[in-house]
């Protein structure tokens, strides 16, 4: 049977069983390899995208149960149209591997639409389910106080 | 593709013959022949390292990309010296090449280069052959690249400046290189791209000049990362998101027992299931091939397997028995035995255990593979890019130059990707697939699972102390060798001999004991094992720096201070390093109430690094407030870098010393995914401030060696805090941590 998903803005007929998880829509079928696979169980938040603007696993999100408008990581800003938190990112030096950072982005953008003016403490409790294995979490915590400076300025 | 992919058009290949000839000779033995393993259709190659066309300039950087910055780092001294900006800069990993060997690897650089640390050291040398001359590892990518990526960048400078000299008909003297073009005193200005195909032409120089570093404008200059951008919007290609048209997705199920056999396997079930398309019999485990990876990993779990016993002990604690008993076997390697060391009267004796340890790096194991008969192509992050060309060709019974090898960026390694089976494994299942592009994924179960783990390890230490010095040092190590690990890997041999990252860590530690006893001994049966971040440092500091810890409180002496009277006479950088991070926080040895410091100090890779870390009491929990760390780089090239790699190499050790460990029931991993092998996260990470020295000496690894200490300084600032003595990891068996 085939299902309906938007993703950043482009509609798409996609042709799987119900129950394989968005990511693995995104990735394999739509060639949407910016959201990452990282465990497979809601445990590291490297495949996060919004749905609706609200951050989602999408490892943990069946195809037949994507409601709403998925953005990934793609639809926030190319490398020559950044958006203001990946200018973030980008004067902060934070990837390492990187790996880890389309889902960092992907939640911390959701974070700053719901709370422009994030504290340490909200940073925390909107992050902390996003592993990072380099260990850049000083340097996103820095990226993300820019990132709302820049976005309250603009 | 990026320039290599499309080196048909017109480009010109400017000058790496200096190193691999000239000045190199002697420094560089081993790369007196190397070929330029460039080769444009048009144009000529002169330099395996620089690229000029109309677009800019592209540094090739044979090392591989994990999250240590090489790229950025490495290209930076060739455009230091080419005087071209960073932001006219390309960086390609380029192919496998022997012109691309390392030639400094695992070799002492400071104070431990003389005997006889030195002979412990050599033991080491023999790791590039192993592993194919062009490996990633050690930490010793830069220190590697330190003169070679200078010389070849001042080399293309020269030839680029004597094709200007030919053109304006000028001497060399009225020209200099600047911003990418060759300026002449009357302004004339000759862009690198006009003057590439000229410069390929000229004999490279023998001894190109190297700048003063009081004109360098980048080294010792925070750089902008190059690969920012690309990983800030889901561009970078990792090696999972290869893709091509036609491509299938397969996921591999391998024996759980690892190493062990696969007796034999039922796949009727998946065979029907959704998208499957191929299940294939890899020997020691299956690959289903399917439309998408997360239906091949349903199929996978669908199948039923009877797997063999394992060649090791079956549960945590027969390993661990292995261990201890392998202590009444003869050391397979006594780096220290000088002075007097009688078997009684010690003052403090103590055993301390480490458990074995995941990688776990965020991208779990990939490659891509494409096989079309007579040719095999390959997509995969490896460290050892040319020993995995040579060992997919045998796999699949092709040349080694009928595989074509694309070194992918990784996402995180930490040791892992210096094997690479997963590379293998997807050679052999393009085998099968032939025509047909696929891309082989492990689930983080099958990666956890299947690891080649940190080896858990025991030290027995012992001292005695005399007034408030250490008169008298022993130190017994049990723990599986990497060496022999990858021997068996890469070379097929299996069998001990000498291994020195048994007793890393400790044997060459800057303490000058007068009376010094060190050995290591290894199990003869043993989990696979590999290297993790730091190696043998990674438990061996944490036993190391406990037990002197341990002495100087028996000494009564602050630890600190304790330390730096030990080490001032043996290597000053270290004692400096020491006294930095001493006043960066404002250490009085002295903490309030409710708060504990430890310290701790390592000298690995060629870099001193110390760390101080403060704690505090919460509610009985233990919360970690702030971390200080001082190293010591010898020169430094990128300080932006070297604070993130410090950084980055303290939480991953604090990680695993609070959080992780691999236990085995059955033969079997029980740890599978980040629910039970868990790591730092934002809300428990502490604050950090850096120090990075360039005290001048020859310059350090910096990927590794913020790692060693951490565990220690943890522990003892534990001790400080509350008087809890801990000796094994992970801590939280012992201790809460604030979650
Ligand atoms: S892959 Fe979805 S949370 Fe880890
Ligand atoms: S940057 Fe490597 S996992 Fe986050």
């Amino acid at each position: 049977m085939s299902y309906k998903i938007t993703v950043n803005g482009t509609s798409y007929d996609v042709d799987l069983p119900g129950e394989v998880p968005l990511l693995w829509v995104l990735r394999d079928e739509l060639g949407l390899t910016g959201t990452k696979f990282g465990c497979g169980v809601a445990a590291c938040g490297a495949c996060t995208v919004q749905v609706d603007g609200i951050a989602q696993r999408s490892c943990q999100l069946p195809l037949d149960a994507v409601e709403g408008a998925v953005t990934t990581i793609e639809g926030v800003g190319t490398p020559d149209n950044m958006a203001a938190i990946q200018k973030a990112w980008v004067d902060h030096n934070v990837a390492q591997c990187g790996y880890c950072q389309s889902g960092q982005i992907m939640q911390a953008a959701a974070l700053l639409a719901e709370n422009p003016d994030p504290t340490d403490q909200d940073i925390d409790d909107a992050m902390y389910g996003n592993l990072c294995r380099c260990g850049t979490y000083p340097r996103i915590r820095a990226a993300i106080h820019s990132a709302a400076d820049a976005m309250k300025e603009a | 593709m990026g320039k290599l992919g499309k080196i048909t058009r017109r480009v010109f290949l400017v000058g790496a013959v200096a190193v691999t000839g000239g000045v190199a000779v002697g420094a560089y033995a081993v790369t007196r022949d190397p070929k330029n393993p460039l080769k444009p259709d048009e144009g000529a190659s002169l330099n395996s390292y620089v690229i000029i066309d109309q677009d800019g300039v592209t540094v090739i950087v044979p090392r591989a990309e994990m999250g240590q910055g090489v790229q950025t780092s490495l290209a930076a001294l060739v455009a230091e010296e080419l005087e071209v900006p960073m932001d006219m800069v390309r960086v390609e990993h380029g192919p496998p090449a022997k012109a691309y060997a390392n030639n400094k690897f695992l070799l002492p650089r400071g104070y431990d280069a003389e005997p006889p640390m030195k002979m412990v050291n050599t033991v080491m040398e023999a790791m590039p052959r192993m592993l194919g001359m062009q490996i990633t590892g050690g930490s010793m990518s830069t220190v590697d690249a330190w003169d070679k990526n200078r010389i070849a960048g001042a080399a293309a400078r020269e030839m680029l400046i004597s094709a200007a000299a030919e053109r304006l008909g000028v001497g060399r003297d009225q020209l200099r290189a600047e911003n990418g073009a060759i300026v002449a005193t009357d302004g004339t200005r000759l862009p690198y791209a006009e003057l590439a195909e000229a410069a390929a032409t000229m004999t490279p120089p023998d001894n190109p000049p190297l700048k003063d570093p009081a004109d360098w404008k980048l080294i010792g200059k925070p750089l902008p990362k190059l690969d920012q951008p690309a990983k800030a919007t889901g561009t970078a290609p990792f090696g999972i998101d290869t893709r091509a048209d036609g491509m299938k997705f397969a996921t591999v199920k391998m024996a759980p027992r690892i190493e062990g056999e696969m007796v034999s396997y039922d796949a009727s079930e998946a065979e029907g299931m959704a998208g499957v398309e191929k299940i294939i019999d890899l020997g020691d485990g299956v690959a289903v091939v399917a439309s998408n990876t997360w239906l091949a990993i349903q199929a996978a779990e669908a199948i039923r397997f009877e797997w063999g016993p394992a060649p090791y002990g079956a549960t945590t604690d027969e390993i661990f028995a292995d261990l201890e008993a392998a202590f009444d076997t003869e050391p397979n390697i006594t780096p220290h035995d000088h002075g007097e060391v009688t078997e009684s009267d010690d003052d403090l004796v103590a055993e301390y255990r480490a458990p074995f340890l995941s990688h776990a790096p965020m991208e779990p194991m990939n490659a891509t593979a494409l096989y079309t008969g007579d040719r095999l192509e390959i997509w995969a992050g490896v460290q050892g890019p040319i020993i995995t060309q040579q060992q997919a060709a045998e796999a699949v019974g092709l040349k080694q130059d009928q595989v074509t090898l694309h070194t992918t960026i990784m996402g995180g390694s930490f040791g892992r990707r210096g094997f690479n089976e997963y590379a293998i494994y997807a050679a052999r299942v393009a085998k099968e697939m032939e025509g047909t592009p696929v891309n082989v994924t492990w689930s983080r179960e099958e990666d956890m699972r299947h690891d080649h783990y940190r080896p858990g390890a025991i030290a027995r230490m012992r001292g005695r102390l005399d007034g408030d010095r250490i008169d008298t040092f022993k130190a017994d190590l049990s723990a599986a060798s990497v060496m022999r690990a990858t021997m068996k890997a890469f070379m097929g041999i299996d069998r001990q001999t000498a291994d020195a990252m048994i007793t890393e860590g400790v044997a060459e530690q800057p303490y000058g004991f007068p009376n010094v006893l060190i050995r290591g001994y290894v199990p003869e049966r043993t989990p696979r094992v590999g290297f993790w971040r730091s190696v043998g440092n990674s438990q061996n500091a944490f036993f190391m720096e406990s037990f002197i810890d341990e002495l100087a409180h028996k000494a009564g002496a602050d630890p600190l201070a304790f330390r730096l009277a030990h080490i001032e006479g043996t290597d000053a950088e270290t004692a400096e390093v020491l006294r930095t991070v001493r006043d960066m926080a404002n250490w009085t040895g002295e903490t309030p109430e409710g708060k504990g410091r430890g310290v701790a100090v390592t000298y690995s890779f060629g870099t001193p690094v110390a760390e101080i870390i403060e704690v505090s009491d919460q509610d009985g929990a233990v919360k970690i407030d702030k971390v200080w760390i001082a190293a010591d780089l010898g020169k430094i090239v990128d300080p932006g870098n070297v604070e993130a790699q410090l950084i980055s190499g303290a939480i991953y050790g604090l990680s695993a010393a609070m959080l992780e460990e691999i236990t085995f029931e059955d033969g079997k991993v029980v740890e599978g995914n980040f629910w039970d092998h868990d790591a730092l996260r934002m809300n428990n990470t502490p604050d950090f401030e850096v120090t990075a020295l360039a005290l001048g000496g020859a310059v350090g690894g910096v990927g590794e060696p913020g790692t060693p200490p951490a565990a220690a300084a943890l522990a003892n600032a534990i001790y400080d805090l509350n008087g809890t003595r801990l000796r094994r990891m992970p801590f939280r068996h012992d201790i809460d941590f604030v979650t």
